[in-house]
């Protein structure tokens, strides 16, 4: 019988980890998933002004923008079971979403121009999500005015959940919707990403 | 479900340890990446209950024979292993000498040491895996360890006592 000390002899040349070596395979797995087409959902992060931020696109396109106090992980076990668990973190699907966002912060960008996989939004809640697009770069409306456009004057509360429940938020600009008193309302990204974004594009 | 992601980072450096051992230092990460494209395609029919450990290993079995027989059929391989066990600190040059005592054992040998002592299978799984029953897996580990001390280890001793 073998013991632990001379097992971890025996192959302590082998490392436990090589983070260079995983580094060079993830990648080559990326791109390996992706000629294949097994790559159902690709995803990465990125460092904004309203934290860390989760991207995610099926081959469609943009399906899950999250923020950090929504649970990243939580987040990616839910694009498992909803659309598939082949998912890696893959940032190259990503690279122009990345860059467009970037802009956006930086006060050069005002609407996105991207690809975007509405699956994860359905019905009266996508209608109104559609309908979002509509309010341009540094204007809000009130989601009693959202609720009117979207057809249905009374459902101010099912706007409410339309917006909480955004799977795109920043590029399906929920955070244009306001109360009818003028501040700011809930957010998916708290209320501080909220005013940080209506500021931002105030400016 | 566990995002595929997750089984790359729990999983992926065990694998590359027993693609390591099993096939060597030049062939071991076409082994890994035919292993985790393999394991990716099928994981969405795994069922919940499965032994992740033993579903990759089987897989890995199955890769490291083909890239050992695509690695055969080339012409004049080129030999990468250093002269020398690595001193440099750098985790890539992983040792050649244990390569050298591991590639001298019969492959029915090393591959029990590795799924056994890197992937952590038990021999009844070691079997499933490499066909056999459970003895001769727990028969083939015990070999392939005893003749790694006398080939691998006993010469590092002299080797520490000589400097």
């Amino acid at each position: 019988m073998m013991t632990a000390p001379d097992k971890e002899r025996l192959f302590a040349a082998l490392p436990t980890q090589d983070a260079p070596a995983m580094n060079r395979l993830r990648a080559r797995l990326a791109d390996d998933a992706q000629r294949e087409g097994v790559l159902d959902v690709a995803y990465r992060t990125l460092d904004t002004p309203v934290g860390r931020i989760l991207l995610a696109a099926t081959d469609q396109g943009l399906v899950k923008v999250a923020f950090s106090v929504q649970d990243h992980d939580a987040v990616l076990r839910q694009l498992a079971d909803r659309i598939s668990p082949r998912i890696l973190n893959a940032p190259g699907r990503l690279d122009e979403t990345s860059r467009q966002l970037d802009e956006y912060f930086a006060g050069q960008r005002t609407r996105f121009e991207l690809p975007l996989d509405w699956r994860l939004s359905k019905g009266f809640r996508r209608e109104v999500l559609t309908h979002l697009r509509d309010i341009g770069y540094g204007h809000t409306e009130s989601y009693a005015q959202v609720a009117a456009a979207a057809g249905s004057p009374r459902a101010v509360r099912a706007v409410g959940t339309a917006c909480a429940t955004n799977p795109l938020p920043l590029v399906v600009p929920c955070h244009r919707v306001v109360r009818s008193d003028g501040t700011a309302g809930g957010y998916a990204g708290g209320p501080d990403a909220k005013r940080t974004l209506l500021a931002l594009e105030a400016a | 479900m566990q995002p595929f992601e997750q089984i790359v980072t729990d999983y992926g450096p065990m694998v590359l340890r027993v693609c390591r051992a099993v096939v060597g230092p030049h062939d071991a990460e076409d082994a890994w990446s035919e292993t985790f494209l393999s394991a990716m395609k099928a994981y969405p029919d795994l069922p919940s209950d499965a032994n992740i450990e033993a579903w990759l290993v089987t897989i890995a079995h199955r890769k490291a024979i083909d890239v050992t027989r695509a690695a055969a059929r080339r012409p004049a391989p080129v030999e990468e292993i250093p002269e020398r066990p690595s001193d440099a600190g750098r985790p890539e040059d992983w040792d050649g000498d244990l390569w050298r005592a591991l590639k001298a054992l019969p492959t029915r040998q090393r591959e029990a040491v590795a799924y056994h002592y890197l992937a952590g299978l038990p021999y009844k799984e070691i079997a499933a895996v490499s066909g056999g029953n459970t003895d001769a897996a727990r028969r083939a580990a015990a070999d392939g360890i005893k003749t790694l001390r006398r080939t691998y280890l006993r010469p590092a001793e002299q080797r520490e006592v000589a400097r």
